[in-house]
């Protein structure tokens, strides 16, 4: 059975159609690499999984369950069930590009503050299980500091932290070093690299061929909203088919 | 010119009770007015209009007229309904503690909740997000992020809000009350020593208002310590 399942996603912006029916599907320990052009949909791909973006079509699930939608007015797609799609998100953590971390809580509190306000662990469980995350992604030392007293590097190693702290089904990793300084770029790949090889389900969007090659074991190419070459990786980009990946990749692989 | 000393430290018993009068209304309505602006500050950023219009015409209204038309208003106009006067409710609209308390909580209401809705809109997006992706219910988005964060992101301009209505309660000297400017206004009349009397009380607020600066900057320091650059 698939960890995550996402059949046939659609999704428009007024008349302008972003993603015209893409699929994936990923089993357990899966680490799934979208890559494209920007403005390819990839990002917007990754946040119509979790409901950031309103779909206008396509099914998503979970372990097998399907997260309900219906339709509004405009015919995007909203959950059916506010609870269901909470329970679903608290299982598919999420790293953005720009961190994203609350920044009136130390490290810290924004690791412990999910777990204990949404899945409901008691706080000293919580704070033990955040120290022993920030310890992972190797920022244990700033865990008093506030984001904004952080580097980039470490602040994304945080949030990292705070995606793990949920123990979710599978990560979503929104071009997650693309807002990084290049020297910082390694620290935090390289916690993702630690997480792929612990069998952990990732789905990434990125702009790291060199990841995409090495720790992922299946590769998406996505443009102007449709799924344009799919595969192994070290397949795919040695040997790539499609001349929009040839000319993708001429300009970008490293 | 000679400065009367004698008269003021004779009538500084009065000024005292003064400063106690002049905190009570500034505590009993900062209070009431914070009370009443969270709930309208979160309609006023509220995309149902339904939620967000009464709160505009509130905040419009309220800010739109004069601190003392309100006052005289609740104090004097009311007054004129007989239904005011024979209902339960006369016992305090006939006191002028009351009304001025009312009058200054409906008025400071107004202003913090402006502040308050700046500070709710002006909260990072990105952090929005990661709460709904992390699964937060609405209600808990709203009482763990957006609130905390908007509410220390809103203390440098509470603070100006807080030190004008300690100014604002000088108007409670014309409805009778014995303030700081009430006090003043007594000395003053009583010994024609109109400079000596009011100079007094701009001591006095002066204190006031330096007391409830410090207050604000320890509160900035450990609230908005986040904000501050970092520390070596």
């Amino acid at each position: 059975m698939y960890k995550l399942e996402v059949q046939d996603l659609h999704k428009r912006y007024g008349s302008h159609e972003v993603l015209k029916g893409v699929s994936l599907a990923a089993k357990a320990g899966d680490v799934i690499s979208i890559i494209g052009s920007s403005g390819s949909g990839k990002s917007t791909f990754l946040r119509c999984i979790n409901l950031l973006e309103q779909p206008h079509g396509g099914k998503i699930l979970l372990n097998g369950e399907e997260l309900k939608l219906v339709a509004n007015k405009e015919g995007a797609l909203k959950a059916a069930d506010p609870k269901q799609l909470q329970r679903l998100r608290s299982r598919l953590a999420m790293v953005f590009q720009h961190f994203n971390l609350w920044s009136h809580m130390s490290a810290l509190e924004n690791v412990m503050e999910a777990p204990v306000h949404v899945l409901g662990i008691a706080k000293a469980e919580a704070r033990e299980k955040a120290e022993h995350y920030l310890n992972k992604v190797g920022v244990a030392h700033r865990k008093d500091a506030y984001p904004a007293h952080m580097s980039g590097g470490e602040q994304q190693r945080v949030a990292i932290a705070r995606a793990l702290a949920m123990e979710p089904e599978v990560m979503l990793f929104d071009e997650p070093t693309s807002a990084l300084d290049p020297e910082l770029v390694g620290e935090v790949l390289k916690v993702m690299q630690d997480l792929a090889q612990e069998g952990r389900t990732m789905v990434v969007v990125t702009h790291e061929m060199g990841f995409a090659r090495e720790v992922s074991n299946q590769l998406v190419f996505l443009h102007k909203g449709v799924v344009e070459e799919r595969g192994d990786p070290r397949e795919v980009l040695v040997n790539p088919q499609s001349e929009r990946l040839q000319q993708f990749l001429s300009g970008s692989l490293k | 010119m000679i400065f009367d000393y004698n008269v003021i430290w004779e009538n500084l018993p009065l000024y005292l009770g003064g400063v106690l009068v002049t905190l009570k209304l500034l505590l009993i309505s900062l209070a009431f007015g914070l009370a009443l602006a969270i709930p309208l500050g979160l309609m006023r950023v509220s995309k149902s209009a339904l939620l967000n219009f009464p709160a505009w015409l509130y905040t419009y209204v309220i800010r739109g007229t004069p601190m003392l038309v309100q006052l005289f208003l609740i104090y004097y106009g009311l007054a004129q309904f007989d239904a005011v006067r024979e209902s339960f409710l006369w016992p305090y609209f006939s006191s002028a503690t009351f009304c001025a308390c009312l009058a200054f909580g409906i008025n400071t209401s107004a202003y913090s909740a402006e502040i308050l809705a700046g500070s709710l809109k002006s909260t990072p997006h990105g952090e929005i997000e990661a709460a709904k992706a992390m699964g937060m219910s609405r209600a808990k988005l709203y009482r763990r992020i957006l609130l905390p964060s908007a509410l220390r992101r809103a203390l440098p301009q509470y603070s100006n809000e807080v030190i004008m209505m300690l100014h604002t309660t000088s108007l409670a000297s014309i409805v009778t009350l014995i303030d700081i400017t009430g006090a003043a206004r007594t000395v003053s009349s009583q010994h024609y020593l109109p400079f000596e009397a009011f100079i007094t009380a701009g001591l006095f607020y002066l204190c006031l208002t330096f007391v409830l600066v410090r207050l604000f900057k320890h509160a900035e320091r450990r609230w908005l310590a986040y904000l501050a650059p970092r520390k070596a």
